[in-house]
């Protein structure tokens, strides 16, 4: 099983979700997360997917993804260097524990707390997705009460696009 | 003008001059408008929706032109669904219209309100709800671009009530606007010229054509690059008629059903060109041992076609008339003598027959008889079951678009109703479906129809009193439990034709069978003819599921 990280452009349109979660069901592809938000261009949405599956299975998500008619552009994210982040919101238990320890772990992570209570912080976590796990194992640990996690948005690095681009002129 | 007015004005300019239709009463203003334009649109009226849709495709696989159905919201539209589903999977062009309720109720579960753009979305190649009417015409462009380009299919439009009687000023544009919607024609030259070197290298090749070749009309192209190259051709079911029966390179369908020489030439070649196929599961048994010694060359206009079941060693996206006329000007002529010796050795050895019998009736007898008849030359339908794949195996199809069968689906009940469509397209033409005694009845209310407006299609029920193809693998792999097979004498067939006001034949003995062909093909009128067949009869030979095409097995005939 690899991963792989896909920036689809899509129509800003309604229904255009349902179509591309509707193929992975349908399909039976896995999804490992899907974030979706607006672009530069108000007509047309972006989404960052990161599918799981073996060679064969990951070329037809790309295949399947540039069929459907609303899907504007699919770039596999891997052809070039590329950044991804992730933001998570973490409710974590603070009764009985150390708050001075828990708050070295956030800053640490230069996660940043929300919200106090006597028995809870809320912390604002960004990053890659290991980074983002690692801090919630180690939050695991004094309890996690609540979780919510945005799902991977990337894009591929600045520079390396522009050469990429010269080339292909 | 209307928004129902200006739909069928843009279907106009798209060149639509029959609709298959069934009324309600979110399509009332539809209606109407047809009602009223009766001399430039035809529509038929069905006796049930999915009679309408597969009809439409019907209409679209005879002609290659675009096939048109229409029906009402809610419980019409659902009605369709089978028929879009098969379309879909065969890659018909077609459009597929429904009312809807009016937009200010959308989502309020009104009254025979259904989401049916959520629920065709995974058997339309792509759909519509027009929510309003300034929309409506550039939709319709698009729409029709979208079913006829690439590798076509349905496509839904669903047009709120109100978007109907709304007014408008009508302008039907000149181009479709989709950005993200280009499909590939040509292919890449660096494929190609990769191609021709394997092709050149090859010892053992064969050609593997699919419904794509019948699709785009590359029969012809097939032919010359064969011809070229002195290589055996083999195709799908969706292809039979892309090649002359007795072209002595035709190798006849391969696969679950197929020849013995054609699954034996696919698993001892070298190189396998194919065209507009797929490697379905019924084509390669077991994917695993499918064609072990083999590398592929694949050509299709639907990227994500390729390298989806098996690796392919050179893909080619394009479309595959272009592709293949490009391909024989790159190589040279070749003779393949040894191979084309040991194909012959095969065809002669492991010819495709049966057991012939004097005092029971057997359905490949009147297949063959059938083809006899007509020359080849009739337009066929089939249904789905053994008559299907008896009907593939032994009519000898002449012609691209005269062989009309639901493939990817397996659809009983598409046969009859495409039989009709095609009919309506070629009112001179002689048009025959294939049927069995189960699946003519999942739609034989169209007889209404074909009396209607007499069409005269003649039905051929190859009545075994069993769902037949159920029953063969009950037999075979189920320990001859015959569970829920056993359909004897259900219905009077001859009885159901005189009600409908057509015509009905009851054939017993095969003295008689050419004699009610005659009269039946001489008869201006539809049809229903009742054979009665050899009941137990099995399809021959077959390839056991996941098991692989170089294991086919032969009951009573070996
Ligand atoms: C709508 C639908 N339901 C069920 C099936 C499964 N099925 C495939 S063949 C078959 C039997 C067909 O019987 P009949 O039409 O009498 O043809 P025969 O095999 O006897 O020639 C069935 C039930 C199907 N293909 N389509
Ligand atoms: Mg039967």
């Amino acid at each position: 099983m690899q991963k792989k990280t896909i920036a689809v452009t899509v129509e800003n349109q309604p229904g255009v979700l349902a179509r591309v979660s509707g193929l992975f069901a349908g399909r039976g592809f896995n999804i490992e997360s899907l974030a979706v938000g607006e672009t530069e261009d108000e007509t047309m949405s972006r989404m960052t997917i990161v599918a799981s599956g073996d060679e064969l299975v990951l070329e037809q998500i790309i295949k399947q993804l540039n069929k459907l008619i609303d899907v504007i552009k699919v770039v596999d994210l891997h052809d070039e260097p590329f950044i991804a982040r992730e933001l998570a919101l973490v409710k974590v238990n603070t009764e009985g524990r150390s708050k001075e320890e828990i708050m070295n772990v956030v800053n640490i992570y230069r996660a940043k707390v929300l919200d106090v209570a006597p028995d809870a912080f809320v912390v604002e976590v960004t990053g890659t997705d290991e980074k983002i796990k690692s801090f919630i194992g180690i939050m695991g640990e004094y309890g996690i009460k609540e979780m919510s996690r945005t799902g991977t948005i990337a894009m591929t690095r600045t520079k390396k696009t522009q050469e990429t681009n010269r080339k292909e002129k | 003008m209307n928004g129902a007015r200006i739909l069928f004005e843009c279907l106009k300019k798209e060149g639509v001059d029959t609709i298959f239709g069934y009324p309600g009463g979110q399509a009332l203003p539809m209606f109407d408008e047809l009602y009223k334009m009766s001399d430039e649109i035809k529509i038929v009226l069905v006796r049930h929706e999915q009679g309408a849709a597969h009809m439409a495709d019907g209409y679209a696989r005879s002609t290659g032109r675009v096939g048109v159905c229409l029906a009402t919201s809610g419980p019409g539209a659902t009605n369709l669904v089978t028929g879009i589903a098969t379309a879909y999977m065969d890659s018909i062009p077609m459009i597929a219209i429904t009312g809807q309720v009016p937009t200010s109720l959308i989502g309020n579960d009104a009254f025979q309100e259904a989401d049916i753009t959520g629920i065709t979305r995974p058997v339309t190649k792509h759909n519509y709800i027009v929510k309003d009417i300034k929309d409506l015409a550039q939709t319709v462009k698009n729409a029709f671009h979208i079913a006829t380009t690439g590798r076509p299919g349905p496509v839904l439009i669903d047009m709120p009530k109100d978007v109907q009687v709304n007014e408008t000023d009508f302008k039907y544009p000149d181009v479709p606007n989709l950005r993200g919607y280009k499909p590939n024609y040509e292919g890449h030259k660096l494929q190609l010229k990769k191609a021709a070197e394997l092709i050149e290298k090859s010892e053992r090749p064969i050609l593997y054509a699919g419904g794509g070749v019948i699709l785009s009309d590359s029969s012809k192209e097939i032919v010359e690059l064969a011809e070229k190259l002195n290589v055996p051709v083999t195709t799908t079911l969706m292809a039979l008629g892309c090649i002359a029966p007795d072209h002595p390179l035709n190798l006849g369908m391969l696969g679950m059903h197929g020849t013995r020489y054609a699954n034996y030439a696919v698993q001892e070649s070298d190189l396998i060109i194919a065209a507009g196929a797929r490697f379905d599961d019924r084509v390669t048994g077991n994917v695993a041992e499918f064609a072990p010694h083999a590398k592929i060359i694949h050509i299709d206009i639907d990227p994500s076609s390729i390298s989806k079941i098996v690796k392919v060693d050179v893909p080619i996206v394009g479309c595959t008339k272009t592709v293949l006329k490009a391909l024989t000007s790159m190589v040279k002529k070749q003779e393949h003598k040894e191979w084309i010796g040991q194909v012959n050795e095969w065809k002669r050895d492991y010819p495709l027959t049966y057991i012939d019998s004097d005092t029971e009736l057997k359905p490949q007898y009147i297949m063959e008889k059938l083809s006899e008849l007509t020359k080849g030359e009739a337009i066929i339908a089939t249904e789905v079951g053994q008559h299907q794949m008896w009907a593939a195996q032994f009519c000898r199809i002449s012609k691209p678009r005269n062989w009309l069968t639901s493939g990817g689906l397996g659809t009983m009940g598409y046969g009859f109703p495409a039989s009709i469509g095609a009919q309506a397209a070629y009112p001179d033409k002689l048009v025959i479906c294939i049927a069995g005694d189960g699946s003519i009845q999942m739609n034989i209310q169209e007889l209404a129809t074909a009396v209607k407006y007499n069409y005269p299609v003649k039905v051929m029920i190859m009545n075994n009193g069993y769902l037949g193809m159920v029953r063969q693998w009950q037999e075979l792999f189920w320990g001859k439990r015959y569970a829920s097979s056993n359909i004897e004498a259900s219905v009077d067939f001859v009885k159901i034709a005189d009600a409908y006001g057509a015509r009905g034949m009851l054939i017993e003995k095969k003295a008689d069978v050419e004699k009610a062909m005659k009269e039946a093909f001489a008869y201006n009128g539809p049809v229903l003819m009742d054979f009665r067949v050899a009941r137990e009869e099995n399809v021959w030979p077959m390839v056991p599921t996941g098991a692989s095409l170089s294991k086919m097995i032969e009951g009573g005939l070996a």
